[in-house]
């Protein structure tokens, strides 16, 4: 197996907020309905959080489970991992209506750091930066592409369709360039 | 003469001078100037011609509501026209020329209209289109074509950068006047997130200038104070340079932000489109003093009387050595005081009210000002600037009693509020008498979803013209009870003048100018009521009053009181035109914000896409994919490189970057279910491991979309769509499942972009897979229409026996990531079988000699699966499909149905495409009959001819049969149809 590649292989931008293509990233979308009977521990055995709860993204360490609509979840995890986590989604919801499948390397994931990393994405997203809870994903497009966004204690992470990475790595640039700050 | 007084100009910086040009000349001014300041300090009186009659134009304004002192600013990419030099910041550098004249300025030919005016009445466009029939096309219409348009069209690529913001806020206050920054206050103490904007560079708005006092204190340092609290609350947010262009409904706002027009090339974006949702806006944008109409009202000289003061306490600019007053009310009075307070000559000040008893007026009086009641101007006298004024008693026809020399004439005609943004979506209007303007009615404001009020208007805008009441109206506005008091001399009522002196005979009327940038004069709108324009809309396009770059700002209300007056209608009734937005113009940059150059719009790319560009191909968009259309080699057109690419992959074998291809997984107890009634064939039946060739049709039967399904396990399918179709077709799946079948066990997901898949196609195609290593692909093991899991040279690949072009080929799916390191290993191991990559148009010729459909060429969303001889894909078995009811009607069932065919020009030359084929006669529209059309059209290298598929009445009933087609130029050829297969029709190419 060769080197696994991301969308822009970890290209990045220093503007007013630093931007970073990061990945590979692992991530699983899991299609079911919450009350699949097994579906929180099915989950909690792939990336150790809870069930997220609607428009919430549970975190631990690298790993982590969003909500993306009333029967999808995106399941974040290191890259080496995928198949090993598929694996034991087989197993546990064995039996129960699911789909789990690879989307890793359908995604791009990007970061978006510094103290101003909120104006970046307040230029391109019709999201309410202030009206964004703690562990809250967000769902959104950003400009003329779909993407989500979710806040850490350092950044913004934001995950886009890969074949548009290069697209949103524009906007980024564009939007974090010095002399652009929003306050 | 206009010029800088030596003392005074709170916005100026005596010490940061600056230097521009207007007209090549230089000139000079200091930082905190606008443009028109500058203008005026410099005596430059005369700045541009009018749009008709190319009549001298001056400065009327001070601000937004310009409609004269336009400009053509900068150069290169930095040039724009019909800059509005009284809201332009002047910096050093700045060049400007003036707009509308030839060969000058000063000289101007055009101005012959002038003399013409007689001959270009209201109307005059319109009459032109009608009588003599001949003449628009070939006399008015090359005239109106070469004078129209004020400013010069932009010639080079926007040199400066635009961005989009989004905002939001519980309240958004637009005007940063007395009464902005008091409603701001309120809300912002009361915790709401406020935004507060303003359009200048500087707040506070008149209060100054008018020498307003507030809480004992002067305006300036309680606006000092209000801004210094505003900034210290976490939760108000100020900016600046903003202007609010529109309300829409819930709350969405567009604002323009000028954040680099005066400093043009720092490296900021120019401006900035803020796009606010805002809980309730509060529109505290003020007032326009509007002019009086007079004869020679447009002379170069005459000025708004607000403006005017604004000049000489903002930049200490004086209009005019020795200014005439003309007023129907107290605040122009203001103007007289500050004018000779700053030690300059108010010979007279002209009242048309009888009686004149106001505070302000007793003041000018004991400031030793002539104050003329009764009175009005019978004519502005001069050219290119005013030399003086005839004054003669308002209540008569004009007859001359006085001559007065003056430089510069001050009018005030009153105030109207700026409704703009309460009236974009919806709010209504009532007519106050009092004060002669319309102002918002707060019992019919623009509704939020909740049925409370979206707009609320404070202080002028509301029609509160005194600073007590001001205040008072915007702290209600904000939901506030404690407003701070003001002090403020009493100003008695005003009078409406709609005309000056109210019995002008038509000669005065006629060079009483009511829209001086679009010269419409009060006898155009005088001469449309009498051709029987009673409707204001229709006026307004009739007569072209309020439709130049100012939208009427300060033409409107005059405009309509003379319609009003016309008709012998009241002036409500007559009612206003429509506000729309934008209030000022907004420059195409803000508005496509970031959206140009790279990220124009999102370009999809495969994980080849860097090979493809490094190898030279030829790209060509499909959907919003990036595809290699073709590799060209040094000194080969791209045809020649098409030909090449399809005889190889005939010959040995050729790569094709397959990436974009539609992948959607579906999966579930009923998704076998929902694959039947997608499909028109059955899919349910598919064997595990197997691949099937399925089409989709919408719901009125027509041909959607096509590709290949494998049967991954019991419960799971993958679904291929075409490059373009995979997001719609996922949507139409999900749409089907949510809102219809939504008690079906079926999950779907997109993969299309999980996957590199790359076609290997061609007689060597096993061998470079067997050089690679891994799976199986020997016949036997891997049979043409399945697929396997495994892995191929070290990747790992799911591979399927699939062809779209005739030859023994393989599709390999490998994750993304490793897609690029697959491609590279594929070339290597097949290069000693002379392997070479093939573009889309390699692709379509390959599938075209095969007699393959293409979505998109042979169907167009008229097109059913049977006219395609797509009867062996759909299924007479299943209940229901999509698409099978529809199909049944008589129109889609009907056997004269144009069909698939092969067609062959008998000179073996390739037919152009979208050519028709004629059949005799004419039908009712006198068009020639037709009996079919090219679909398809390409050169097969592989048979060195032309090939062709296209839809021809009777289909293949009529193969052997030869008709014509036409050629782009109008002539015909002959054309053979025949079997629409013209390579390998027993498929022994590709089964090997």
């Amino acid at each position: 197996m060769s080197r696994p590649v991301s969308a822009l292989d970890g290209a990045s931008f220093a503007g007013f907020a630093h931007v970073t293509e990061i990945g590979p990233v692992g991530m699983i979308t899991l299609r079911a309905k919450p009350d699949l009977p097994g579906l929180a521990e099915a989950i909690a055995a792939v990336t150790g959080t809870p069930l997220p709860d609607r428009r919430r993204i549970e975190t631990t360490g690298d790993k982590a489970a969003a909500w993306m609509s009333p029967d999808e979840y995106l399941l974040v995890l290191p890259y080496a991992g995928v198949a090993a986590a598929l694996a034991t989604l087989a197993e546990r919801l064995s039996g129960r209506h699911h789909l789990a499948v690879d989307v890793s390397d359908a995604r791009a994931l990007f970061r978006i750091e510094g103290a101003r990393a909120a104006e970046v994405l307040m230029k391109l997203a019709p999201a309410d930066h202030a009206a964004l809870a703690p562990g809250e994903i967000r769902r959104t497009r950003i400009a003329q592409v779909a993407g989500a966004f979710w806040r850490d204690e350092t950044g913004y992470n934001l995950i886009c369709f890969r074949s548009v990475a290069s697209y949103v790595m524009g906007l980024l640039s564009h939007a974090a360039q010095p002399g652009s700050e929003l306050f | 003469m206009s010029t800088r007084l030596a003392k005074g100009g709170r916005l100026i910086d005596r010490t940061a001078p600056q230097e521009f040009t207007f007209n090549g000349k230089r000139m000079k001014g200091f930082a905190g100037d606008t443009l028109a300041a500058a203008l005026l300090a410099n005596d430059q009186i005369l700045v541009g011609r009018s749009f008709k009659y190319h009549r001298p134009r001056g400065i009327v304004a001070s601000g937004a509501e310009e409609p004269n002192a336009l400009v053509n600013m900068g150069v290169g990419g930095r040039f724009e026209p019909n800059q509005r030099t009284t809201t332009t910041e002047l910096f050093d550098g700045l060049t400007c020329t003036s707009q509308n004249h030839w060969p000058s300025l000063e000289f101007d030919i055009g101005v012959v209209n002038n003399y013409v005016a007689r001959f270009l009445p209201a109307g005059f466009y319109y009459k032109t289109f009608i009588h003599p029939r001949f003449a628009w096309k070939h006399i008015f219409e090359p005239i109106v074509r070469q004078s129209a348009g004020l400013g010069k069209v932009p010639k080079e690529r926007d040199a400066d950068r635009y961005e989009y913001a989004y905002a939001f806020c519980d309240l958004l206050v637009v005007g940063g006047g007395i009464a902005g920054l008091q409603a701001a206050l309120i809300a912002g103490r009361a915790g709401k997130r406020v935004w507060l904007i303003e359009q200048t560079a500087h707040w506070g708005g008149r209060a100054v200038v008018d020498g307003v006092e507030i809480d004992g204190q002067p305006a300036e340092e309680w606006i000092k104070n209000a801004l210094q609290a505003l900034v210290g609350m976490g939760n108000v947010t100020l900016r600046e340079r903003c202007m609010a262009a529109a309300s829409y409904d819930h709350g969405y706002v567009l604002c323009d932000e000028r954040l680099a027009d005066h400093t043009p090339g720092d490296g900021r974006p120019r401006h900035r489109l803020w796009r606010v949702r805002a809980g309730q806006i509060i529109a505290a944008t003020g007032a326009i003093e509007r002019p009086l109409s007079f004869a020679g009202n447009d002379i170069p000289g005459v000025m708004l009387a607000s403006a005017m003061r604004d000049y000489v306490v903002n930049w200490a600019v004086s209009p005019g050595d020795r200014t005439v007053i003309v007023t129907n009310n107290d605040d122009a009075y203001r103007t007289a005081i500050t004018l000779k307070e700053a030690g300059l000559e108010v010979p007279v000040v002209l009242d048309a009210r009888a009686n004149v008893t106001g505070d302000l007026p007793q003041q000018a009086r004991a400031m030793g000002i002539r104050v003329e009641v009764g009175r009005a101007i019978a004519k502005v006298k001069g050219g290119k600037r005013v030399t003086g004024v005839a004054i003669c008693a308002h209540a008569g026809q004009g007859a001359v009693l006085e001559e007065i020399a003056c430089d510069a004439v001050a009018m005030s005609g009153g105030w109207s509020p700026v409704v703009h943004l309460w009236s974009h979506c919806g709010g209504k209007l009532n007519w106050d008498e009092s004060q002669a303007h319309f102002a918002p009615d707060p019992a019919r404001p623009p509704l939020n979803h909740d049925g409370s009020a979206l707009v609320v208007t404070a202080g002028a805008a509301s029609g509160r013209l005194l600073t007590g009441d001001v205040l008072v109206d915007a702290t209600a506005a904000a939901g506030g009870d404690d407003a701070p008091t003001a002090s403020a001399p009493f100003e008695a009522a005003m009078e409406p003048v709609w005309i000056m002196p109210q019995g002008a005979p038509v000669q005065l009327r006629m060079k009483m100018w009511l829209d001086p940038q679009n010269d419409v004069k009060v006898s155009d709108v005088q001469l449309a009521a009498r051709e029987g324009y009673a409707s204001v809309e229709h006026t307004k396009r009739y007569t072209t009053l309020g439709m130049a770059t100012d939208q009427g700002k300060l033409s409107n209300i005059n405009g309509l009181a003379i319609l009003a007056d016309s008709l012998s209608s009241p002036i409500p009734q007559v009612g206003t035109t429509t506000f729309r937005p934008p209030y000022t113009p907004v420059t195409i940059g803000a508005l496509a914000g970031e959206a140009r150059g790279e990220i124009f719009q999102p370009l999809r790319r495969t994980p080849i896409h860097d090979w493809h560009l490094a190898n030279r191909a030829y790209m060509e968009p499909v959907g919003l994919w990036q595809r290699p259309y073709c590799y060209p080699r040094t000194g080969e057109t791209h045809e020649q490189a098409v030909h090449r690419e399809v005889r190889n992959t005939r010959a040995n074998v050729g790569l094709l970057d397959a990436s974009t291809l539609g992948k959607i997984i579906v999966k579930g107890p009923d998704a076998g279910k929902l694959l039947d009634m997608l499909y028109t064939n059955v899919m349910s039946n598919l064997g595990i491991g197997k691949c099937r060739y399925g089409l989709m049709c919408s719901e009125q039967g027509f041909l959607s979309d096509d590709g290949v399904v494998a049967r991954i396990d019991e419960e799971t399918w993958l679904c291929h769509t075409t490059s373009g179709g995979s997001d719609r077709i996922h949507a139409w799946m999900e749409d089907w499942l949510q809102c219809e079948w939504w008690d079906w066990q079926v999950y779907t997901a997109n993969i299309t972009e999980q996957f590199a898949q790359v076609a290997v196609v061609g007689p060597n195609a096993r061998k470079t897979l067997e050089r690679l290593g891994g799976m199986d692909v020997s016949k036997e093991a891997f049979p043409f229409m399945t697929w396997k899991d495994g892995e191929l040279g070290g990747f790992r690949a799911r591979a399927y026996r699939i062809s779209f072009s005739g030859e023994l080929s393989y599709e390999i799916a490998v994750p993304a990531s490793e897609g690029r390191a697959f491609w590279d290993a594929l070339l290597a191991a097949g290069a000693e079988f002379g392997m070479m990559p093939y573009g889309t148009e390699g692709l379509h010729v390959l599938r075209a000699e095969k007699g393959f459909i293409m979505i998109g060429d042979e169907t167009d969303g008229t097109v059913i699966p049977q006219d395609l001889n797509l009867g062996w894909a759909i299924s007479k078995k299943k209940a229901d499909f999509l698409g099978k009811r529809g199909q049944e009607r008589p129109h889609l069932a009907s056997p004269d149905r144009w069909k698939l065919v092969g067609l062959e020009a008998l000179d073996g030359s390739v037919i152009a495409d979208g050519a028709y084929a004629p059949a005799p006669g004419n039908n009712a529209n006198g068009q020639r009959n037709t009996q079919g059309r090219v679909t398809s059209t390409y050169f097969s290298p592989t048979l060195g001819k032309g090939i062709a598929m296209g839809l021809v009445k009777g289909g293949l009933t009529r193969v052997g049969e030869v008709i014509e087609m036409t050629r782009l130029d109008g002539s015909f050829m002959q054309v053979r149809i025949v079997d629409p297969v013209f390579y390998d029709k027993d498929g022994e190419k590709q089964n090997v």
